[in-house]
C-alpha cells in the first residue's frame, strides 16, 4: 500500500549556545494509509523533534520526509502552514481549546484558516465532525463547561475538521483521568476502524498499546519499530513496515513488554 | 463510544474519508497555494478578541479617544477665533482697500482730497473699483439736552450705507440731496447712549460742534461681536462735514478741502490686489510723486491683509495647542503597544495553537495589526465623537466659537489610524515570529 508517510534518515541538529546537540540522528520508516502508529521513548530520546518533524512544526536538518506525496523538507514556511492546515490534524496534551469560543467555534477554526470555505458549509463540517466524536448535544458549550474527556473530543473534532492526511497526538491523554482516557482512546480506535491514519505520541505503554504498530526511538535512533500483539488489521501494518530497520520483526511479541522495559 | 455509527455519520455528512479525500485532492504544491484566511475573518477574529475583554481594550483606548477629542475641540475653537476674526473684520464690508493719508512726503498730514475720490471713481482710472466712499472723520462732542457724548463724526456719501453692510433701524440714509443739509444718522450705540434703547431719534435735534442736526435715521447695530465706528459714531453728509466740522485743508492740492479716507471696494476677492495697484498708481500720478520709488503720500490697506495678520496670531495658538493634543495621542499609541505586548505575552499557546493548524506567519501578523487598528480607529471615533460634542457644547453655553472643520476631522482620525499602525507594527511582528513549538510549551 502506498505510504502516506515516508521518513528517510531523519536528522536534526539544534544549536544550544555553543554546542550542537543531535536530536534525531537519522531514522526512516513508513507509515500507510489507515495505520494506528505510536511513537514511544523517554525523554530526550528525540520522540518529540520526531513528532515535531512529522506535524511540519519544524523542519529536519537532513533527510527527506513525505507526507501524502509532499517533499517536507523543501517548502517553505507559508507552504509548512498550509501543509498542516490540510494534511495534519493535531492533538495536543493540553487540548489548547480557546477558551472564549463554544465548541463549534473552535472546531471552525482550521477551516477559517483554510479559507474558500463558506460559512454555513464550515458550520456543517463542524457539526458533522463533533457529532463523530459524540458531542452532537455539546456544541454550544465553552471548554471550560466540558469535561477533560469531552475537551480532547472537541480538539480531536478539531483535527478532524480539515479531512487531514493523518491524525497526530502529542501525549493526548496525559492530562486525562484513566476513565476520560479510555474514552479518548476509544474515539482514535473508531475513526482509524473508518480508516483514519492516526499517529500518537506516548510514553504510557497502556495507551500505546490501542495502537497496532509501536515505533520505539532512543538516543536520537529508532530502536524497535514492532506490531502489536493484539492487532487486528496485522496484514496492513506489515506491508507498510520499514526495511531497514534493524530490530527484530517479531509480530506475536507484545510492545507493551519491551515499553514497561523502557520506563521502569 | 462504540455506539456512535461513524459510517452513518461520515456518508450522511459527506465528510470524505481521508483515503478517499487523499485521492481526490492528490497531493500538489499549486493547491496549497490557494486559499488562506480571508480578510473579513481576521477581522471578525480580531474583533471577537477585543471583546473578549471589553474593560481592557476601552482602557487601551482611552489615550487615543482623550488625544483625539482634545485634538477636534481644540482646532475647532481655534478655527472658531479665526472666523470670528474674519466675520469682524468683513462685518465692516467686504473686499474693502482703505487708502489714507500717511508718509514721508504728507509727514502725516493730509494729501486726500475729494478730487481723488472722484479721480478713483472713474471707470477709466481705476477699472476694478466697483464702489468708492469717499469719507472723513474727526472726534468731536454731540450733545442732547444735557447728555453729551464724545464720538466719532464721519461724513460720508449714500453708498457708505451699502459699502459697509449698513441696515436702517429707523428712518432713512443720506441721500444726494441732503449733501448741504445739517441731518445726522445716528450709529446704533449713539443712538443707544443718547435716546435710550428702542426709542425712535428720528426728526430730533442733537447738536455736534455746537451745530444743530436733525436726525433721520439711525442704523442697525452690527452684532454684540464686531465693535465698529457704525455702532457708536455718527454720519452726516461728507460736503456738510468737510466745511463745517473736519474743515482739513491739503496745501499741496491747491488747499482743497481733506478727506481722511477712501474706502475702495473691489469687484471680488480676486481683483483686490489689482485695483490695490491701479489705485496707488493713480494716486501717485495725481499726487506728483516721481516714479523713482520715493515714499507715497498715502498708504492702501488690504482687508485681506489685516486678516491674515490677525488670523496667524491665532492659527499659530491653535497650532501648539494641537500639538500637545497631537502629543498625548502619541501617548495613547504607546499605551496600545504596551497592552498589545502584553496580549501577545499571554497569548503565546493561543498563536501556538493557531500556527500548529495553520495560520500562517502573515495572518498572525494581520489579525494583531487589524486588532491595534481597531483599537486606534475605534477610539479615534469615540474621541471624535466627544470633541465634537466639546465644541456644540462650547458654542451653545457661549463660551467659545467653534468650527469643526473636515480637515481637522480627517487629520485626528488619520493620525490616530496612523499611530495604531505604527505602534501595533512591533507586537504583531513579535507574534507572527512566534515558533509554534515553543509557543505551544509556554505556560
Amino acid at each position: 500500500m502506498e505510504p502516506i508517510i515516508s521518513v528517510r534518515n531523519l536528522a536534526k541538529t539544534y544549536l544550544m549556545g555553543e554546542s550542537e546537540v543531535q536530536a534525531l540522528r537519522g531514522v526512516s520508516f513508513d507509515i500507510s494509509k489507515g495505520e494506528f502508529v505510536a511513537i514511544m521513548g523517554p525523554s530526550g530520546s528525540g520522540k518529540s523533534t520526531l513528532m515535531n518533524l512529522l506535524g511540519c512544526l519544524d523542519t529536519p536538518t537532513e533527510g527527506e520526509y513525505m507526507l501524502d506525496g509532499l517533499p517536507v523538507e523543501q517548502l517553505d514556511s507559508d507552504l509548512l502552514s498550509a501543509v498542516r492546515n490540510r494534511k495534519i490534524g493535531f492533538i495536543f496534551q493540553q487540548f489548547n481549546l480557546l477558551a472564549r469560543g463554544t465548541a463549534l467555534e473552535n472546531v471552525e477554526l482550521p477551516l477559517i484558516y483554510k479559507g474558500n470555505v463558506k460559512r454555513a458549509e464550515r458550520r456543517e463540517r463542524a457539526e458533522a465532525a463533533l457529532e463523530i466524536v459524540g458531542l452532537a448535544d455539546r456544541m454550544e458549550h465553552r471548554p471550560r463547561e466540558l469535561s477533560g474527556g469531552q475537551q480532547q473530543r472537541v480538539a480531536i473534532a478539531r483535527a478532524l475538521v480539515t479531512q487531514p492526511a493523518i491524525l497526530l497526538a502529542d501525549e493526548p491523554t496525559g492530562n486525562l483521568d484513566s476513565h476520560s482516557s479510555e474514552e479518548v482512546m476509544q474515539v482514535f480506535e473508531d475513526l482509524n476502524e473508518q480508516g483514519i491514519t492516526v499517529v500518537l505520541v506516548t510514553h504510557e505503554p497502556d495507551v500505546a498499546l490501542h495502537a497496532h504498530r509501536v515505533i520505539t526511538v532512543r538516543d536520537g535512533l529508532l530502536a524497535s519499530d514492532k506490531t502489536n500483539g493484539n492487532d487486528r488489521r496485522r496484514a496492513t501494518v506489515n506491508g507498510g513496515r520499514m526495511a531497514d530497520d534493524g530490530a527484530a520483526q517479531q509480530g506475536d511479541d507484545p510492545t507493551n513488554k519491551e515499553a514497561e522495559h523502557v520506563y521502569n | 463510544m462504540s455506539t456512535i455509527d461513524l459510517g452513518e455519520l461520515t456518508k450522511r455528512r459527506q465528510i470524505a474519508q481521508p483515503q478517499e479525500a487523499g485521492l481526490e485532492e492528490q497531493s500538489s504544491l499549486e493547491d496549497l497555494e490557494t486559499g488562506g484566511i480571508s480578510i473579513f475573518e481576521s477581522i471578525g477574529l480580531a474583533w471577537s478578541t477585543l471583546m473578549a475583554n471589553k474593560v481592557r481594550t476601552v482602557l487601551t483606548a482611552l489615550g487615543v479617544i482623550i488625544g483625539v477629542a482634545s485634538v477636534v475641540a481644540l482646532l475647532a475653537i481655534g478655527n472658531g477665533s479665526q472666523a470670528e476674526i474674519t466675520d469682524q473684520i468683513t462685518a465692516n464690508g467686504a473686499n474693502l482697500l482703505t487708502v489714507r493719508a500717511s508718509g514721508a512726503a504728507g509727514g502725516g498730514n493730509a494729501t486726500l482730497t475729494t478730487d481723488d475720490a472722484v479721480a478713483i471713481a472713474d471707470v477709466l482710472n481705476v477699472p476694478d473699483a466697483a464702489a468708492v466712499s469717499a469719507e472723513s472723520q474727526s472726534i468731536t462732542t454731540v450733545v442732547l439736552g444735557s447728555t453729551s457724548e464724545t464720538t466719532i463724526v464721519i461724513g460720508v456719501t449714500p453708498v457708505y450705507l451699502t459699502m459697509h453692510n449698513n441696515q436702517m433701524q429707523y428712518g432713512s440714509f443720506i441721500t444726494d440731496d441732503d449733501s448741504k443739509s445739517n441731518v445726522v444718522v445716528l450709529g446704533s450705540q449713539a443712538a443707544k447712549n443718547l435716546f435710550g434703547d428702542g426709542v425712535d431719534p428720528t426728526g430730533q435735534i442733537i447738536r455736534i460742534k455746537g451745530i444743530n442736526f436733525t436726525v433721520i435715521g439711525s442704523l442697525k447695530a452690527k452684532g454684540s461681536s464686531s465693535q465698529t465706528f457704525d455702532d457708536s459714531g455718527v454720519l452726516i453728509p461728507l460736503g456738510v462735514a468737510q466745511a463745517k466740522i473736519s474743515g482739513g485743508r491739503v496745501q499741496s492740492a491747491g488747499n482743497k478741502t481733506a478727506l481722511s479716507t477712501i474706502v475702495v471696494q473691489a469687484a471680488n476677492k480676486d481683483t483686490i490686489l489689482q485695483a490695490k495697484a491701479e489705485v496707488e498708481g493713480l494716486l501717485r500720478s495725481r499726487h506728483d510723486l516721481p516714479a523713482d520709488g520715493s515714499a507715497d503720500d498715502f498708504t492702501v490697506a488690504n482687508q485681506e491683509d489685516l486678516i491674515n495678520t490677525l488670523t496667524a496670531t491665532t492659527r499659530t495658538m491653535t497650532i501648539y495647542l494641537a500639538v500637545i493634543a497631537a502629543i498625548s495621542l502619541i501617548v495613547g499609541g504607546i499605551g496600545i503597544m504596551n497592552i498589545m505586548l502584553v496580549s501577545v505575552r499571554e497569548r503565546t499557546r493561543e498563536i501556538g495553537l493557531r500556527k500548529a493548524i495553520g495560520a500562517r506567519e502573515r495572518d498572525i501578523l494581520t489579525q494583531f495589526l487589524i486588532e491595534a487598528l481597531m483599537l486606534s480607529t475605534t477610539g479615534g471615533l469615540i474621541g471624535l465623537g466627544i470633541g465634537v460634542l466639546i465644541a456644540v457644547v462650547a458654542n451653545e453655553t457661549g463660551q467659545a466659537r467653534a468650527l469643526v472643520s473636515t480637515d481637522s476631522v480627517l487629520l485626528a482620525v488619520g493620525f490616530a489610524m496612523a499611530v495604531g499602525l505604527f505602534f501595533g507594527i512591533e507586537p504583531a511582528r513579535r507574534a507572527a515570529k512566534l515558533d509554534p513549538i515553543d509557543a505551544l510549551r509556554y505556560e
